[in-house]
């Protein structure tokens, strides 16, 4: 940059300072590239993921597949919403063309392994996300809300019209090759299927934390900042508009695909406008600000039903309040988390963590 | 850029994927023999039967009372001293009509509460879900709350053990019924777009050709049914076949009636409670200009089929003993054929897992499932042996008059789900006190 004020800036602080070389941790960790950064984390993760299914049962094993597809399907609705600014209310058939499309594959093609099938769903959600943002593109707030509504109410209604193929009402069950042959004895085919699910969602993860902290995130975030701006910043507006759905609806798509993967079924009963405001509420509850609200949103859409039942049960409420204390508390914490904590469970945390560290200054 | 580590990594993500590329995905291998000769989920003094049933959500309204009137039977039974000296601890789990749920708590059950048996899991896409996982594991899947013919299949599910009679046997009832006492008359059919109405039609088809004029569907998500009430209209179809549930029944009487179109109504056993269908008429005219008009009179003269008792017939023994153990054990105050739905299921499991006998296994009670001589409390000889899973194997026709009445017009006859012929039958029930069902 040769700009005048940058020139007067370093003349200012004086000669032979340029930036010193920050060998500390953290500034090494900084000074690996991103992608290398955020595929380290990934690996770690999966490594945690694998050490709690060895000491943990089937049905956890099952759960935690279920905070996974969960977790990759909300981040990548957290790209569009949190990233982008644009508000989306149909993520939910996202999900639904995944599994769908996983489902079809395993019935007609089941020679294909599961990392072809992952490939096929990546790319048939993205030609959905290229239509759905370019139809959107010029819309905004609640218009944009109001025509991914469209989507969600209306996707489902497809399985009727092509009941031979879709299965109507009563949707399409398959089943998946479990653990292979060599591994029969290490794992047990609920463990293999959350350890494949896991590994997709840390290889997502990482691929979305990688554009949201490079230059395509940078963009995108300028879009939600303020549209005409960036636009005469030089941000392609339409063009990034259409990227950041293609990436939500390919990460809902894979999170819907690994979903038939592990259940082996794919109904429209699943996959209700119900589930597209949850999944929407559930990234608000969890922070809406960063990737890691994911975690936090996946974690209570799974478990939080569970846990209510569970302390219902404990209490030993009456059956017609154990049935519906799950979205009544449900209701109540988001309502909570909205008035004091906006940046959900992920924002209070942040700011729990750099209280707990106020010697670090930046 | 480093090119060590991230080497490192492309390798172990291609080793991964080539781990997994070993197979495809879609190929199962043949799952291992499992072992029944164990008592999971029984104690000295309890079973634990498990059930999934939609508890809350859009189904819940309609079903909710089929784990009501188990839970009603199996307190009576408790209360008599149980089973062999043991308590039944029936658990039931929501699914929410949610297949995505219902493998959760399936696994839930088998896993966590370590049931012994799953009973009465209800509904066809729900239950399609977990029937591969059930028979995986050595559950005994007993009595499905469903008409679907994918519970007798004995060569891919041995463990499940079908109840109701399924769609197509009572279809081909029904098809002859009409082609015998409205033969002449234009027949039109109104049915579900699932397996309901798919298995039904190929069960009226045996019987009913040229007479068909129209046939309707309806999605289950739908609110209205003018379009297709003005189709049988238009086409002047005489006699409506209705596949559907209470809902779609009541709603199909009362646009017929409001066009002034009075067709015969035969309905099947999912829809034909008539206690729920008044509820539902009077729920429906409610602030419209039909509010006065009492439920009997849209529903006077249905024909109905069912094969399980009536709680509208005074003299049905067995009607009248769910009615004075509902009274006594169950939750709320209307007792509606749905709860005689879970109260007949109840009270034949019960009966079998006496049979099973003191020394309690999955074995034993599949064996006697496979020789058990069934007499009540449905009216219907019932198959649960030699390859047949059917369940019920028929079903009997009523005639409904305003006034709470029934006319039997036709006793209970018998059939298979291909194309073999209709038999009577002269099956007799025990009463409820000679049933042996508890202690």
């Amino acid at each position: 940059m040769s700009s005048p004020t940058g020139e007067s800036a370093e003349r200012a602080t004086g000669p032979a300072t340029g930036p010193s070389p920050d060998t500390s941790r953290r500034g090494r960790w900084r000074a690996l590239p991103s992608p290398l950064r955020h595929l380290l984390l990934a690996a770690l993760g999966l490594a945690a993921v694998t050490a709690l299914l060895f000491v943990t049962g089937d049905l956890t094993a099952l759960r935690l597949a279920a905070v996974g597809y969960t977790m990759l399907a909300i981040a990548g609705l957290q790209l569009l919403v949190g990233g982008s600014g644009q508000v989306s209310l149909g993520h939910g058939a996202f999900m639904m063309i995944g599994a769908y499309t996983m489902t079809l594959l395993v019935l007609h093609q089941p020679m294909l392994p599961i990392a072809a099938n992952l490939l096929i769903i990546v790319a048939v959600s993205a030609v959905a996300g290229i239509a759905v943002g370019a139809a959107t593109a010029r819309l905004h707030g609640p218009y944009l809300a109001g025509a991914t509504l469209i989507l969600a109410v209306g996707l489902p209604g497809l399985t009727h019209r092509y009941h031979e193929l879709l299965g109507g009402s009563n949707g399409l069950n398959i089943r998946t090759a479990g653990a292979p042959p060599f591994l029969q004895g290490v794992f047990t085919n609920s463990e293999w299927k959350a350890l494949v699910v896991w590994t997709t969602v840390v290889i997502g993860l990482a691929v979305l934390a990688t554009i949201s902290s490079g230059r395509l995130g940078r963009r995108m975030r300028s879009l939600r900042d303020d549209e005409t701006a960036a636009a005469m910043a030089g941000v392609p507006v339409g063009r990034t508009k259409v990227v950041a759905f293609v990436i939500a609806s390919a990460a809902g798509g894979l999170g819907g695909g690994l979903q038939a993967y592990v259940l082996g079924t794919a109904t429209p009963s699943s996959f209700t406008l119900v589930l597209s405001l949850t999944l929407l509420a559930a990234l608000v509850f969890g922070g809406i600000g960063s990737l890691w609200g994911a975690l936090w949103a996946a974690i209570t859409v799974v478990y939080l039903q569970i846990w209510a039942t569970d302390l219902a049960r404990s209490l030993e409420l009456s059956r017609n309040v154990e049935n519906n204390l799950p979205v009544v508390f449900f209701g109540i914490v988001l309502i909570l988390v909205l008035r004091f904590w906006p940046l959900g469970v992920h924002g209070a945390l942040t700011r729990l963590g750099s209280r707990l560290r106020p010697s670090q200054t930046r | 850029m480093r090119r060590g580590p991230l080497g490192a990594l492309a390798a172990a993500l291609a080793l991964t994927v080539m781990a997994t590329a070993c197979t495809g995905a879609g190929e199962v291998a043949d799952s291992g023999e499992v072992d029944l000769d164990v008592s999971t989920g029984v104690t000295d003094d309890s079973i634990v039967l498990g059930s999934h049933q939609p508890l809350t959500g859009p189904a819940a309204p309609g079903y909710l009372a089929v784990s009501q009137g188990a839970r009603a039977v199996f307190d009576y039974v408790n209360a008599q001293g149980g089973i062999h000296g043991r308590q039944i601890d029936y658990r039931v789990e929501d699914d929410a009509y949610d297949p995505a749920q219902t493998i959760d708590v399936t696994r839930q059950l088998v896993i966590e509460d370590e049931i012994f048996a799953m009973v009465g899991g209800l509904g066809t896409p729900t239950h399609g879900g977990v029937i591969d996982y059930l028979n995986e594991e050595g559950v005994p899947d007993i009595f499905p709350s469903s008409g679907a013919l994918a519970w007798n299949n004995t060569d891919e599910h041995p463990l499940t053990y079908g109840w109701q009679t399924d769609y197509t046997k009572e279809a081909k009832i029904q098809g002859q019924y009409i082609s015998e006492n409205f033969s002449g008359q234009n027949v039109g059919y109104l049915y579900q777009n699932d397996d309901v109405g798919e298995d039904s039609q190929a069960g009226l088809d045996q019987y009913l050709t040229d007479e068909v004029v129209a046939r309707e569907h309806y999605e289950s998500e739908v609110s209205d049914l003018s379009a297709q009430v003005a189709e049988f209209e238009r086409t002047d179809a005489e006699v409506v076949v209705c596949s559907c549930i209470p809902a779609f029944v009541a709603l199909a009487m009362l646009e017929a009636a409001s066009i002034g179109y009075e067709p015969q109504w035969v309905i099947s056993s999912i829809g034909g409670d008539t206690a729920t269908l008044q509820g539902l008429l009077a729920q429906f005219t409610q602030d419209t200009e039909a509010e006065d008009v009492p439920a009997d009179a849209f529903l006077d003269g249905a024909v109905i089929t069912s094969y399980m008792p009536r709680v509208e017939d005074q003299e049905d023994e067995w009607a009248q003993f769910f009615l004075e153990v509902y009274g006594e054990y169950g939750e709320g105050e209307t007792v509606t054929n749905t709860h005689v739905f879970g109260m007949t299921q109840a009270v034949m499991v019960a009966q079998v897992l006496k049979s099973a006998g003191e020394d309690l296994t999955r074995q034993s009670l599949v064996d006697a499932l496979e020789s058990q001589e069934w007499q009540g409390p449905g009216l219907l000889p019932f198959s649960s042996s030699g390859g047949d899973h059917g369940g019920h194997e028929g079903v009997y026709v009523v005639q409904y008059q305003a006034g709470g009445t029934f006319e039997m017009v036709q006793e209970p006859r018998v059939t298979d789900r291909e194309g073999g012929d209709i038999e009577e039958t002269d099956f007799e029930r025990l009463s409820p006190e000679a049933l042996d069902f508890h202690d």
